[in-house]
């Protein structure tokens, strides 16, 4: 373990902890200007965030310990998982903790303790919310993990830093595996970060709403780092996304410099990501809650037609 | 006592016959104290679950030493009973014993005064039941085993039916009695043919027998057969969710916890060591019927509405998973590509394990919320974890281990069987490489789906607010309920956290059954990471997975407090600003259940009965059922039923009619005689 893959480390989870209210704030205003309405500042959601901390959070009567920790839990895993995702080096002392199999059960763990939170108000809303959400995941979950699965056939490894160095490496062929498992990562993405075919996150009061009303109930510090982590996933699946479908511009020097240089890299990709989920959002409308097991039941065939290609045509 | 009838000193065997020995004792004991409750709970019990953790120790220890044999002088004359003790037994062995322990030790605070069955018979079954479980797997011929098997069934039948004045608990227990015979049925043929002509029916003689592929193949399907209908495996599971619900709780924990093991470990005796050539369409058949199994198990167990049921149903997906698992190490070792099998087996038998442990507890749990409340259904229940902390805690270890997250330990054999089917693509079969993508997404689906079950019993069970007033009253466990459960949390933990040295336990075994091992490699690079092939292939470490969980979630609040503050305010829920919520508002176990219904619809047999407009009390009732029944069990029954009609033309209660009968068989002997 050496002192650059720590700064490495260090500097990865920190960029993710800074820049992914910006993510979001930057995705509303694509979506404004797309829709040509006035955006608030992309900075937001920043401002959001620090007055929530300030304000005091308000418990429900009935909630047990689980409810008050479920933000940290949540906080933790997505930061754990921020972390574990080479965006700007492959060489992370933190990476062998947990392969692709282990990042998609670390998305789960922060799932079931959001439903058991939003159970554990014993609201109509928040066990609604929660049904809907174990929903989406049971179909979401396997689509993810199907994606993944074409890139470790490809690279023969489920290590993410294999994974992606392996494919920043090849020569520019085109796999078709690749192109199935991209159509289904993005369907799973929208899905699980609450976008709009799916979810609407700037809606409240709704009966289709999920996200919204699992966090229902939250308030205060509590509701901050909810909402952070949302933005924290938001984040970690579009780097997964670029690493994979993009994988170039990640350093392979050893040196500072070349760590420093990867930043601003990371940053257009995810500026270019985030204008094109904007745009997604913009062309398609929010779709019935009983259309969405179809949606993402497509996703996970899309991603099993991608092993399955890969398999036939061995590209 | 025993020193003098076994045959050499054997230190490890003659231990384990000990133990299994005092478990027969202190059951002669319950007989002695039949009626004194007290005595019978708080002083045998607990003694048979230290028992229990000394067959795990011992069974552990002797993972590692040579096999050892002993006869055993009982039974028929000229017929003794052969024990061996090899890597596999001693491996079931610890499964056995680790379980045992802490279902022992939560029985002592569980049965009651007045619940059927006299306490000092229920203990002589009880622990008769864990001594057959024993000899099955220490077994080394067929006719011991046999025998061991019925005593096994015999006396969970007893277990089952101890609530006997219930009729519906009688009809579970003989559904249950019904088709663990025709699995013993199977069993005893499969031994028949295994033992080719030579009139053996020692595992010895079994194993030099060379039998020729076609045999191979019929013992294969009666094994399969036999062992699946103990198992639970579809379409022979449908004693599970009738005889689970009704036997109590501790035994429920140790039926499902254990008892399908052994069937499990059946299947591997006969599959990987009495037969010595694996055809690879057999892999595909095990491949098939455990996929079928699983996704079945657990489908229904998210539509359930009873608790025990619920859990019973999840058994059937667990063993589907441990079924497809030992597929995949068939198709791998036909192949010759053993280190892949071991990779497979390695997965099973963590899975065994895993799963020995996180049932119990759940199954155990679910006895304390029942004796607490009264309530099987979960529709009465919610809000327990207020009232009843010491067990909503170790029940939310067990649920998260049964949802397969890491870094519990349903989650490494997920790992392990996932990256046995990302190795595939290396088999010589086209056809079977097509198949093994669609299996692998059919493997996490049923994971993703568990979770999913998981979630609803505990949430509907512990969390949200209590939908009957006298839940509020309900009592936390008790004393011997929580060193019974606190156990078993730390096997869950254990065996989440600590991957490295438990494959290192599995490695002999898998050495026994397909000459290799992962344990030289995934110990190779350091205690901590789990990596069975190479770092750059896969790897994980669960220890520092929650590490940076941990520290991340300490960071986060500590920083909060620390800048900001933690002032927190309690209040009526918001929900939205309605006023007017109660209890019965909460998502239902039916409701949660419903979109599962609803995309499944075609796996299950769905009536509903919907109210007209004009109705003064409308009622709108929905029953799912299992097609099996249908399509299955019940033309069988009726066919039977049918000839036993025609058999009994012949019955006329006439002694005349009878004589005549005799009559006639006589003169018909006596012309095939004299031809």
């Amino acid at each position: 373990m050496s002192a650059y893959g720590i700064a490495s480390q260090l500097l990865e989870v920190v960029i993710a902890l800074l820049a992914a209210p910006l993510l979001s704030g930057w995705v509303n205003q694509c979506r404004a200007w797309l829709q040509n309405k006035t955006a608030p500042s992309v900075w937001q959601l920043y401002r959001m965030l620090r007055k929530l901390f300030h304000k005091e959070s308000v418990v429900a009567l009935n909630a047990s310990p689980i409810f008050r920790a479920t933000p940290y839990i949540v906080f933790g895993c997505m930061t754990l998982a921020s972390a574990i995702i080479p965006t700007l080096s492959t060489e992370l002392p933190l990476a062998p903790a947990a392969d692709a199999i282990a990042l998609v059960g670390l998305f789960a763990i922060a799932r079931v303790f959001i439903s058991l939170a939003a159970m554990d108000t014993g609201t109509a809303f928040g066990t609604f919310g929660a049904r809907r959400e174990m929903l989406m995941g049971f179909l979401a979950e396997p689509a993810l993990l199907m994606t993944l699965f074409t890139a470790s056939l490809i690279t023969q490894s489920t290590s993410l830093t294999t994974i992606i160095n392996t494919l920043a490496h090849r020569d520019l062929t085109i796999y078709p595996s690749l192109a199935f498992a991209g159509i289904a990562f993005v369907m799973v993405s929208l899905a699980e970060n609450a976008r709009i075919p799916v979810d609407n996150p700037s809606t409240h009061l709704e009966l289709t709403m999920i996200h919204e009303a699992l966090i229902l109930e939250y308030s205060g510090r509590h509701l901050a780092l909810m909402e952070w982590a949302a933005s924290l996933k938001l984040f970690a699946y579009s780097c997964i996304g670029l690493a994979i479908f993009f994988p170039w511009g990640l350093t392979e020097m050893h040196s500072p410099v070349a760590l420093l240089l990867a930043v601003p890299t990371l940053l257009l990709k995810l500026a270019a990501g985030g204008a094109a989920l904007a745009l997604i959002e913009t062309f398609s409308a929010k779709m019935r809650i009983f259309r969405v097991p179809e949606f993402l039941a497509t996703a996970f065939l899309l991603g099993v037609i991608g092993m399955l290609v890969f398999l036939l045509l061995g590209s | 006592m025993m020193g003098g009838i076994i045959d050499g000193a054997q230190a490890h065997l003659e231990i384990i016959l000990l133990v299994v020995a005092s478990w027969l004792v202190l059951g002669a004991a319950g007989i002695v104290v039949m009626k004194r409750l007290a005595f019978v709970s708080k002083v045998l019990f607990p003694i048979g679950g230290v028992a229990g953790v000394a067959l795990m120790v011992v069974a552990a220890s002797s993972l590692f030493a040579q096999s050892q044999v002993a006869i055993l002088p009982v039974g028929l004359p000229g017929l003794a009973f052969h024990l061996r003790l090899d890597a596999l037994s001693a491996f079931f062995l610890t499964v056995i014993g680790g379980a045992a322990a802490g279902v022992s030790w939560f029985a002592a605070g569980y049965f009651r005064k007045g619940e059927g069955t006299p306490p000092g018979l229920l203990c002589l079954q009880y622990h008769l039941f864990l001594a057959s479980m024993v000899l099955v797997v220490l077994a080394d011929d067929a006719y011991a085993f046999m025998v061991m098997w019925e005593t096994m069934a015999l006396s969970s039948f007893f277990l089952v039916t101890t609530n006997h004045r219930i009729a519906e608990i009688r009809r579970a227990g003989y559904l249950y009695l019904l088709i663990a015979h025709i699995g013993a049925l199977a069993i005893l043929m499969c031994f028949g043919v295994l033992q080719a002509n030579t009139g053996d029916y020692t595992f010895a003689n079994m194993r030099v027998q060379e039998v020729s592929p076609f045999w191979a193949a019929i013992a294969f399907g009666l094994a399969v057969v036999g062992f699946g209908a103990k198992a639970g495996m579809v379409p022979l599971h449908v004693w599970l969710p009738e005889a689970h619900p009704a036997a109590p709780s501790p035994v429920s924990a140790l039926m499902s916890g254990v008892m399908l093991k052994t069937a499990i470990y059946g299947m591997l005796r006969v599959m990987f060591d009495l037969l010595h050539v694996q055809a690879w369409w057999w892999g595909v058949v095990l491949l098939t019927l455990g996929i079928v199994s699983a996704l079945f198990g657990v489908v229904f167990s998210a539509v359930q509405t009873d608790m025990k049921r619920l859990l019973a149903y999840s058994s059937i997906e667990n063993i589907g998973l441990l079924i497809t698992g030992m597929g995949l190490a068939i198709l791998f070792k036909a192949y010759g590509m053993s280190s892949l099998s071991a990779l497979a087996l390695t997965a099973v038998l963590y899975h065994v394990l895993s799963h020995a442990f996180f049932k119990s507890l759940l199954f155990v749990a679910t006895g304390s919320v029942l004796h607490a409340t009264g309530e099987r259904n979960l529709g009465r229940l919610g809000g327990l974890i207020r009232c009843m902390p010491w067990v909503a805690w170790p029940a939310l270890v067990g649920i998260l281990a049964g949802a397969g997250l890491p870094p519990l330990g349903g989650f490494v054999p997920e790992w392990l069987l996932l990256q046995g089917f990302l190795f595939t693509p290396g088999l010589p079969n086209p056809f079977l490489n097509m198949l093994i993508p669609v299996l692998a997404a059919s493997i996490v689906l049923i994971a993703a789906l568990a979770a999913y079950v998981m979630v609803k019993f505990f949430g509907v069970i512990f969390l949200g607010r209590p939908r009957e007033e006298k839940l509020a009253q309900a009592q936390d466990a008790h004393m011997f309920e929580r060193i019974g459960m606190g156990w078993l949390v730390v096997g869950c933990v254990m065996l989440g956290l600590l991957p490295a040295h438990i494959i290192q336990l599995i490695d002999p075994v898998t050495h026994q059954l397909v000459g290799q091992g992962l344990g030289a490699s995934a110990n190779s690079v350091s205690w901590w990471l789990l990596a069975p092939m190479s770092v750059a292939r896969a790897s994980y470490s669960p220890l520092l997975f929650l590490l940076g969980v941990a520290a991340c979630f300490g960071f986060a609040f500590v920083l909060v407090r620390r800048l900001y503050h933690g002032r927190v305010r309690r209040a009526a829920p918001w929900d939205c600003g309605f006023p007017w919520r109660n209890a019965r508002m909460q998502d239902t176990a039916e409701g949660f259940g419903q979109p599962i219904r609803q995309i499944f619809e075609p796996f299950f047999r769905i009536r509903r009965q919907l109210p007209t407009p004009f109705d003064e009390r409308p009622r709108y009732r929905v029953t799912a059922d299992d097609h099996f029944w249908h399509w299955l069990y019940l033309p069988v029954a009726y066919a039977v039923e049918r000839v036993a009609r025609l058999v009994g033309l012949l019955q006329q209660g006439r002694i005349a009619t009878y004589l005549l009968y005799s009559f006639v068989t006589l003169i018909v002997m006596l012309a095939l005689v004299s031809v």
